[in-house]
């Protein structure tokens, strides 16, 4: 069971890691648009390298 | 720059819009938002909206300007994402604490059981104390106003059960509830998250609407013109009014001879003659010739606006639809906090004053009866719903609009406007001579009116060539054929007897004048909504305050049995209120002014977003592209919803009905919980899902 002191510990912070992630994604205005984000991937606009900001 | 464009639905319509936008020169930046079904423009100060709008309708896609000022857009942005994040957090600690949970539940003992309550507490406390907020907020809020609220035992529920497992887990105690506690937090900010999302989208498409009209006017000061908003005008003020636009003020004619259309005020759909002198209101459009007006009346004291009151006064007297989730929370409430109570109290006469046992009892009797799947139920479907209806082209601004939609049983039709698209068409073009009709487009050619527009369009002949051709605003078009005068225009200039339908006339040379008749195109989809609607078992009406011919014509073209004409704006709201009267339930659709009372009166009403803004206030549902047939099946989905809501709340009282008996005796542990809770919310909203 000693394995637990390890285990607890890393699954709290991969899940804080997702978390995190989340934030950033919401933070990141990434929901403003989802119906139109789930079609743009069919365009062929930015395939080669990213949009310039 | 936001335009709105009812028509974007699909990966190509993003790609041609941005695509040629980035071609237009002094726009910057264009990004569609297909969600909300609008695109942002960032452009250099010199590109008016209307050049814009002007650009995508040669695309094929029908927008309106929306005024950015209204659109507080940031402001539900925070919201939502604030809600979001609650509910991020609350899942996060919700698969963290089952994780633990699950362990326990399969026989963690002793020092490893107590282990994994303190880190579960550790982890629900602070995501309850954060995420619960909105509900406790609520709460606190009901409570104040000494109401049993459905946030009320939801918030008991949470602490009671946060508080219950932290004194067990300090006395090594078998349960803890935090799984529990962080589900309920997890399930309800769903439910919350889906109902905010509904009524933001509608919310912020109500102000995109006010928006759609942005109010400016033209005013003429020591000859000089100059764009103001129409709330820096007084009386006395001289205003511009080009043929097309808007009259934005009540008002004198000074200068200049035009038509006005008032099928919006009245239904009309003839044009009016205007020269000096006339009486102009708010709201008409002026069609041929420039005008100069005298401000008599603005903003507030227009006619517009008095009759916006008149729709508010409506409004209020309409009474309250109490919707199936109110009705639903009313009897629900009480009952939990009974239950508890009873069960705390039966529990410590049974137990001889064991508080511990009494107080575990009653905190498991409030999450399980803890109306989890009945904060999904409704949110759930009407966000399925509501979500097939605006891919559809129809908004609903109201949240109990749907529920009401299913109940009606009968339809009042506008004409003017709803039915029709308020532009004429040719009718009896097959009755002129080629050679006529070369000369009728050639004159039709040179005006902006909308006969001679639609005229112009209409026909496939070569225009003849007509010299000196010479517009007279508010009468016609003059020129010169083969050394003849030709003219087209109204029937007393061209020296014609008027017909009873609206109709221009041409006069070649000194034959006898022609009359070119005209019929007020009928809106896409209007005879398959009417078809549906009747084919439903509504009983159709038409009510128009147009004359009587138009009215009869139409009616018979769409089938409709019943019908009236010369109605005025009491006659058709007395109309409503009557069928009412009698136990109807009344759909009212209707666009203009003179409709605005009958929709704030009528059951549920809806209106076309080409409509005024006071008739789309006052209605629940707006058609927002110019097809009218979703009309049908709108009611159809409604119906379904409906049934579906009901279907939902049967679903977790039956949960209920199995889960409370055991909690009542005491057998109810926290992986009962877990399990009826997760399973009646996923039931539910799979349920909402079927919806199609």
């Amino acid at each position: 069971m000693d394995v637990l002191v390890f285990l607890i510990p890393i699954s709290l912070f991969l899940g804080g890691l997702g978390l995190a992630a989340f934030f950033w994604s919401l933070k990141s205005r990434q929901y403003e648009d989802p119906e139109g984000d789930s079609r743009r991937i069919l365009n062929s606009d930015y395939d080669d390298r990213p949009k310039p900001d | 720059m936001v335009l709105s464009l009812p028509g974007v639905h699909c990966a190509a319509c993003i790609s041609s819009i941005e695509g040629d936008l980035a071609k237009m020169p002094g726009i910057r930046d264009a990004r569609v938002n297909l969600t909300l079904k609008r695109v942002s423009i960032a452009a250099d100060p010199q590109i008016t909206a209307e050049t814009v709008t002007q650009r995508l309708d040669r695309l094929g896609y029908e927008a309106h300007e929306l005024d950015p000022g209204t659109l507080s857009m940031t402001e539900t942005d925070r919201q939502g994402r604030d809600l979001l994040m609650r509910l991020g957090v609350a899942g996060f600690a919700m698969m963290n604490i089952m994780l633990l949970s699950v362990a326990v539940w399969s026989g963690a003992e002793a020092a490893t059981r107590d282990l994994f309550h303190w880190i579960s507490g550790a982890i629900a406390i602070p995501t309850i104390a954060f995420s619960g907020q909105p509900f406790f907020r609520s709460a606190w809020r009901s409570l104040k106003a000494r109401r049993l609220g459905m946030d009320v035992p939801i918030s008991l529920a949470m602490i009671l059960a946060t508080g219950i497992s932290v004194y067990e887990t300090w006395h090594s105690g078998h349960h803890a509830y935090f799984d529990a506690a962080v589900m309920l937090t997890f399930f309800l900010l769903a439910g919350r998250y889906l109902d905010y999302r509904t009524r933001a989208v509608a919310r912020s498409a109500a102000q995109e609407l006010a928006a759609l009209e942005v109010p400016r006017a033209t005013r003429v000061c020591d000859g000089v013109e100059e764009v103001v908003a129409i709330s820096d005008l007084s009386p006395g003020d001289l205003v511009r009014v080009r043929p097309g636009g808007r009259v934005p003020v009540d008002g004198e004619v000074v200068e200049g001879t035009s038509e006005i259309d008032r099928s919006l005020l009245t239904g009309e759909s003839l044009p009016a003659f205007a020269a000096a002198g006339s009486m102009l209101s708010a709201g008409e459009v002026n069609l041929t010739g420039p005008l100069l007006v005298r401000v008599t009346a603005a903003g507030k004291d227009s006619s517009l606006h008095r009759m916006a009151d008149l729709v508010a006064v409506a409004e209020s007297a309409r009474t309250r639809y109490t919707s199936l989730a109110d009705r639903a929370a009313k009897a629900y409430s009480p009952l939990v906090h009974v239950l508890a109570l009873g069960s705390f109290l039966v529990w410590m006469q049974i137990s001889g004053g064991d508080v511990r046992l009494a107080v575990n009892i009653a905190a498991a009797v409030l999450i399980i009866t803890c109306p989890c799947a009945l904060g999904l139920a409704v949110p759930a479907v009407v966000t399925a719903a509501s979500g097939r209806l605006f891919r559809a082209g129809l908004l609903i601004k109201d949240g109990t609009a749907l529920e009401r939609l299913a109940e009606v049983d009968t339809v009042i039709f506008d004409k003017t406007g709803t039915l029709t698209l308020g532009a004429p068409e040719p009718t009896n073009l097959s009755a002129l001579a080629r050679d006529d009709m070369a000369v009728a487009v050639a004159l039709a050619a040179a005006s902006s009116h909308p006969l001679a527009r639609s005229l112009a369009q209409a026909a496939d002949v070569t225009p003849a060539a007509v010299d000196n051709l010479r517009e007279v605003p508010g009468y016609g078009i003059e020129g010169q054929w083969q050394g003849q005068t030709v003219r087209l225009g109204r029937a007393d200039w061209v020296g014609a007897t008027p017909e009873r339908v609206t109709a221009a006339y041409l006069r070649i040379g000194d034959a006898a004048p022609r009359a070119l008749t005209f019929a007020d195109r009928l809106r896409p989809g209007a005879e398959e909504a009417v078809a549906a609607l009747i084919a439903q078992g509504m009983q159709v009406h038409l009510i128009s305050g147009d004359v009587t011919g138009a009215v009869e014509d139409l009616a018979k073209r769409l089938g409709i049995a019943h019908w009236r004409a010369g109605s005025l704006p009491q006659e058709k709201a007395a109309a409503v209120a009557a069928m009412t009267a009698e136990g109807r339930r009344v759909l009212m659709v209707g666009d203009g002014l003179n409709d605005t009372a009958a929709l704030a009166a009528a059951h549920v009403s809806i209106s076309p977003a080409s409509a005024l803004d006071a008739a789309r206030v006052a209605s629940d549902i707006v058609l927002l592209g110019r097809d009218m047939g979703p009309l049908g099946d709108a009611v159809r989905i409604a119906v379904k919803s409906t049934k579906r809501i009901r279907e939902n709340f049967a679903i977790s009282a039956i949960y209920n009905v199995v889960a409370v008996p055991i909690a009542l005796l005491g057998f109810a542990t926290p992986l009962w919980a877990a399990l009826a809770m997760s399973l009646s919310s996923i039931t539910v909203s799979l349920n909402a899902l079927r919806l199609k």
